[in-house]
């Protein structure tokens, strides 16, 4: 990899200041941004890790739902008792991502921040109409997913904390792509307090909301409903993983299975 | 066969006894030594620069920024190689065309002699103090390329206007032939019933999980070089490079094979990064270490398979097999890799009889370049695309037919042995109908329509498939390999090294690398010559201790490496006696050697093994008149025939055809492998070819984009290896018809797996989905369409 | 730049000046020649590197040495105390859970977490457990047997 500048806060005002000025990159778990230098697909002057913040890794039920910190690793989020009550769906979605030695180290702010069109957080961050929380504002889910790799996030921006409101009738079914395990088509299917949401990650050039299975499953939360919408193919995903077409199909396919999920809890 | 669970029992024969491995230890407590574990004193670091495009010509090459890069120590190219007369990698079999010629040897550079074939040919070697200078200064070096048009696609490679190399203008390497042309059109003249296939057996990319890797030192003391390399088979490595490539006595070189991370043969050829390496490493003066990331090991490993057929099977009214036509298209790659020629002609064709007495056989095979890195053998070589197809259109001629699949095979199975089949191998053993019985019976074969209707009323579909493979192992009759185009050899060597103190080191030929060798040959001569196990020590892989041996592919280790070592063994014995009648006062003939003592004849008079041998090394009272001191005893065994593994497999997969994903029930696996040394280590053996198999059919596909030339699966994220989830836990069993030509009756057991599951998944699923034929790998998608009637 | 990185290391005390591009798995391999965790991918996959750091299984080629300032690192080499082997490594040995031995530190470290997490596993959740470990050479079959004698308690053989 490219060489660079290292720094390592104990504090957010701290991790600010060094990301301050330079041409730098936030490091957080590290599961896809130190891969992405290796290959020297990536390339920053400074690095400023984010691991010896400890208030950042902190989950905590509040109000309506749980707020799970930037740093908190998948495997803290998929066994953390507040987020299997409030939210079980995401502390599901927490626990397949990757594999357990991943799950140890990749965070819930480092995968959003990086916003890998095959990553499964974003499907859970759009279901549920999270809120994501950052050094300055805070900002909804329907706004931050932007482009391939792209996210509303200012330059030096920290995000800090995500809030997830409390939903029940709610699952995240991944279908993995079987060379990356990555999901080759993820849906998170939730009933929230605007109405069903459903999050689709792995079809696009980054997570969205399949509006077409919202209305269907508004009139008829049931897996049939689902199932029987054909999603269009317009700026689906196509590679030798899957070609548009069945994608496509796909995503009412899996948004059944999460629709059934939901039902069964 | 033996249990794998049962504790070993000291009182029986460690032979048939599941000896836990004593290679064991290093490798679970990360105290093995595999090649990039190896540190030498003052080692640079080397880095290949490699080609970015599928084809060009290189124009111009600025080193100049590189070499003043901080910590650059050298920078080699193509043309310094020119300079010393560094000569090409050659190719070890040749193969003639159907009119007679010989194949063309387009020339195989070290380093790129003014052009590049493929994405990541080597053109300059970067030599640095540390391995991140070393990188950063191949940033530096400016190629000047100007491209060329791609030949990508297997099928039109001998009529697009592009040539790979310039003196092959066709792309075309040779045009095959084999068996009886005439005999084949007149049975399909008569035939009753012709089914017909078509082929693409799908282009695989090895990964063992050990990047490939060497390390090369020159000492300037003794003017000797010292190569460390993941290799299969140093002595061919070091045969090849000295008297093909560089031009050194084989005297001067050695080549040490340490721990490998897996070969599966892709570390049996000479590679280029292997020669370059040993080259600079004078000029440099100090050793240079390489270790392959692992994008560069997709780029540049050899590739497998890679065949597009079509097969046609003729047929009487009963569905006896008449005649079988096959026509091959198979991809060299850019350059020939050193068995690549052989392997979709000798290691193909000549099992295209599979089990069955087909009269009349006869195949053409057109081997073409194209711009893709070489392709060559990969574990099963030839074997596994064989079988593949006969395996497949038999079980479709079942269906055609309207008969059941083990009833047209039982129907057709050969039985009486030994057995010359129409394409040139005679099957010394056999007996195929009793591993299919076995088969059907674990897989519970009677009960399947009961499975499919549960399958059915959940809205699943399940199938049912079968593969009888068999193939020619043991690799081989030197001088039958010889007359088939082998430039090579293929004996193999063992020394038996007894010290006084009774232990014994055994010096092989045979390289493992992970097959298990140290205990399974430690077995074998501990079996033969009465001592425990553990006092026997197993020695492999390095060409300065080893005498010359071939290495280990084509599951030939136990076969023809065993038996050399048992040949050695028994010179020992024969040695051993006469040291004993000596020592007994008896005549030579009269001496029993039996449960590590020798005995005189007929008398309770005998005398341990270990009294023998430190009489050999103390010859105070010994026959020095008639037979030298010491007892160190080597052999070379050269094999009379090929050993013919032969079995039946049985895979039953269920569907979801919303999603096209399949759910393997069962695979069960019933092998014939001969006498069985060490049961655990032979079924470790057959999983992980079946694993590879099921990787083949299911999802690895290696991909290179038609227009750009450019590897599309170029990592783990793209080219899919299966994991634990994805396949379940097999039913193992064997048969046993000993092999009749060794005397440890053995046939190997290394590759099976890979050869005989690939067709049974694929029967099993197109059973499953009732359509005729489905495209390895059988991903999601492609099951999904055929599930769904939608067009592939 | 460089940067001083003091961890513990199967229970001993190191630091080592390294470049900060360092990855843990270098600097176990280089620094300390702990070469017995393994590099087989460059896309963080195949779990060949895989240890523990403070007790939790990771994949140390996916991790920069300075971010793990401070902590515990367990590798193959230190799973076996006083020459005696760990239970999950006699059980690989015992069920022939490994052929060519590359993946088998990582997988190794991989299977102590896993029965640790979840002590009564089943068949599938072993294997769902393992999809960080790529190995090429034993179809897996064998290492969730070995896996499932070190939950059983059995006591290896001797030979």
């Amino acid at each position: 990899m490219y060489a660079f500048e290292y720094q390592r806060p104990t504090s957010r005002d701290a991790a600010k200041s060094a990301a301050a000025g330079a041409d730098t990159r936030y490091l957080a778990g590290g599961q896809s941004l130190i891969q992405a230098m290796r290959l020297r697909l990536s390339q920053s002057e400074r690095l400023v890790d984010l691991g010896a913040i400890a208030d950042l890794k902190a989950i905590k039920a509040d109000g309506n739902g749980v707020t799970i910190g930037a740093m908190a690793t998948h495997a803290s989020v998929a066994s953390n008792a507040d987020v299997k009550r409030i939210a079980p769906a995401i502390a599901e979605l927490a626990g397949g991502i990757g594999d357990p030695m991943v799950r140890n180290m990749g965070t819930i702010g480092g995968s959003i921040a990086n916003a890998d069109p095959a990553a499964c957080y974003p499907a859970g961050v759009l279901a549920f109409n999270a809120t994501i929380h950052t050094d300055r504002r805070t900002i909804a889910a329907d706004d931050f997913f932007t482009g391939l790799w792209e996210t509303a996030l200012q330059p030096g921006e920290l995000i800090t904390a995500i809030a997830f409101p409390a939903a029940q009738k709610a699952a995240y079914v991944k279908y993995k792509q079987q060379a990356s395990r990555f999901a080759l088509i993820g849906v998170c299917v939730a009933q929230t307090a605007g109405g069903v949401r459903v999050g689709v990650t792995g079809a696009k050039g980054h997570a969205f909301r399949a509006t077409e299975i919202e209305n269907a499953l508004a009139k008829s939360f049931t897996p049939e409903a689902a199932k029987a919408v054909k999603m269009p193919t317009t700026d689906i995903n196509a590679d030798l993983h899957g070609s548009a077409e069945y994608r496509a199909a796909m995503i009412g396919v899996i948004a059944s299975r999460a629709v059934a999920a939901a039902l069964a809890r | 066969m033996g249990n794998m669970n049962e504790p070993f029992d000291p009182s029986k024969s460690p032979i048939g006894q599941s000896v836990r491995r004593r290679e064991d230890r290093r490798f679970i407590t990360g105290n093995a030594n595999y090649t990039d574990d190896v540190v030498l004193q003052g080692q640079t670091f080397g880095v290949f620069l490699r080609s970015p495009h599928a084809h060009a010509r290189i124009r111009s090459i600025d080193l100049a920024a590189a070499k003043a890069a901080p910590g650059v120590v050298d920078i080699i190219t193509g043309a310094e190689l020119a300079d010393a007369k560094v000569g090409g990698l050659p190719c070890g079999w040749l193969i003639h065309s159907k009119d007679g010629t010989p194949m063309k040897e387009p020339a195989h550079p070290v380093l790129a002699q003014g052009k590049v074939r493929h994405v990541g040919d080597q053109v300059a070697l970067i030599v640095a103090e540390t391995l991140l200078q070393a990188k950063d200064a191949a940033e530096l070096v400016v190629v000047d390329y100007e491209e060329l048009p791609a030949v990508i696609d297997l099928s039109a490679a001998d009529s697009t206007g592009t040539s790979v190399h310039d003196d092959v203008s066709d792309n075309t390497c040779y045009d095959w032939g084999h068996g009886d042309k005439a005999a084949v059109d007149a049975a399909f003249a008569k035939a009753a019933k012709v089914t017909k296939l078509s082929f693409v057996n799908n282009r695989l990319i090895p990964n063992a999980i050990e990047p490939r890797a060497a390390n090369a030192a020159y000492n300037r003391s003794d003017e000797s070089y010292t190569l460390y390399v993941a290799n299969q088979n140093p002595h061919v490595e070091r045969l090849l490079m000295c008297a093909f490539v560089l031009g050194l006595p084989e005297s001067k070189v050695r080549v040490i094979a340490p721990d490998v991370g897996g070969g599966f043969g892709s570390k049996i050829f000479l590679y280029p990064e292997d020669v370059a390496l040993v080259w600079a490493s004078k000029r440099v003066g100090r050793p240079i270490k390489w270790t392959a990331e692992r994008s560069e090991s997709f780029l540049t490993d050899a590739h497998g398979r890679d065949h597009v057929s079509t097969a046609e099977l003729a047929m009487d009214q009963d569905g006896n097999f008449l005649a079988l036509r096959v026509k091959t298209i198979a991809n060299m790659g850019a350059y020939l890799s050193t068995f690549a020629s052989a392997v979709p002609t000798i290691l193909y064709a000549t099992l295209l009889a599979g089990q069955y007495k087909t009269p009349a056989i006869y195949a053409e095979v057109k081997a073409v370049f194209t711009n893709t890195a070489p392709v060559d053998a990969y574990r099963g070589a030839g074997r596994p695309e064989a079988t593949y197809l006969v395996e497949r259109i038999v079980e479709q001629a079942a269906r055609d037919m309207k008969m059941d699949p083990a009833e047209i095979r039982k129907k057709n199975f050969i039985t009486t042995f030994p057995y010359a089949t129409p394409v040139g191998l005679t099957y010394d053993v056999g007996g195929y109908a009793a591993h299919l019985d076995k088969a059907m019976e674990l897989a519970d074969v009677k009960g399947f329509p009961a499975r499919k209707a549960a399958s059915a009323a959940k809205g699943k579909k399940r199938g049912l498939g079968y593969a009888c493979y068999i193939e020619a192992c043991g690799i081989a009759p030197s001088n039958i390999a010889g007359a088939l185009g082998a430039r090579a050899g293929l004996f193999e060597a063992g020394e038996v090294r007894v010290h006084p103190t009774g232990t014994v080191t055994v010096f092989t030929g045979s390289h493992s690398h992970g097959q298990g060798h140290e205990t399974t040959f430690a077995q074998v001569v501990a079996a033969r010559l009465g001592i425990p196990v553990g006092n026997v020590e197993i020695v492999h892989g390095d060409t300065g201790r080893v005498p010359f041996g071939m290495g280990t592919y084509g599951s030939r280790s136990l076969a023809v490496g065993g038996t050399a070592i048992v040949k050695a063994v028994d010179k020992v014995i024969a040695k051993g006696k006469k040291i004993a009648a000596h020592l007994l006062e008896a005549a030579d003939s009269d001496i029993e050697f039996e449960n590590g003592e020798f005995k005189v004849a007929g008398t309770d008079k005998k005398i341990a093994w270990g009294n023998v041998s430190l009489t050999a090394y103390v010859p105070h009272n010994f026959p020095l008149d008639k037979l030298e001191p010491g007892l160190n005893e080597n052999a070379f065994y050269d094999p009379t025939n090929f050993t013919y593994p032969a079995g039946s497999y049985i895979c039953e997969v269920e569907v979801d055809s919303d999603t096209g994903k399949v759910k393997i029930e069962q695979f069960v696996a019933v092998d014939d492998f001969g006498n069985i040394v060490n049961p655990m280590i032979v079924e470790g053996q057959v999983h992980g070819g079946i694993a590879q198999g099921l990787g083949q059919a299911m999802m690895e596909a290696c991909a290179y984009d038609p227009e750009s030339g450019q590897l599309v699966t170029g990592s783990y994220m793209d080219y899919a290896m299966p994991r634990a989830i994805d396949i379940p836990s097999f039913k193992i069993a064997t048969t046993n018809t000993p092999c009749s030509h060794n005397p440890l009756g053995v046939k190997g057991c290394g590759e099976a797996g890979a050869i005989g599951s690939p067709p049974a998944y694929i029967n099993a699923l197109t059973d499953a989905l009732g359509v005729v034929d489905l495209a390895m790998p059988a991903t999601p998608e492609r099951v999904w369409r055929a599930a769904n009637g939608l067009p592939a | 730049m460089d940067i001083p990185i003091s961890l513990t290391v199967n229970g001993k005390s190191v630091t080592k000046t390294v470049d900060s591009r360092t990855l843990l798995v270098q600097y176990l391999r280089e620094q300390l020649q702990l070469t017995g965790t393994h590099v087989g991918c460059d896309t963080a996959q195949c779990g060949a590197c895989t240890v523990h750091m403070n007790g939790r299984a990771i994949k140390s080629c996916s991790i920069l040495a300075a971010q793990v300032q401070g902590s515990q690192i367990t590798t193959i080499e230190g799973l076996a105390k006083n020459g005696e082997l760990h239970p999950m490594q006699a059980a690989f040995r015992e069920c022939h859970g490994l052929q060519c031995g590359f993946c088998t530190p990582g997988m190794v470290m991989s299977a102590v977490q896993l029965l640790a997490d979840n002590p009564k596993a089943s068949e599938e959740e072993i294997r769902e457990a393992l999809d960080g470990n790529i190995c090429r050479c034993t179809g897996y079959h064998n290492i969730v047997k070995s896996i499932q004698f070190c939950q059983s308690g059995q006591t290896p053989t001797a030979v």
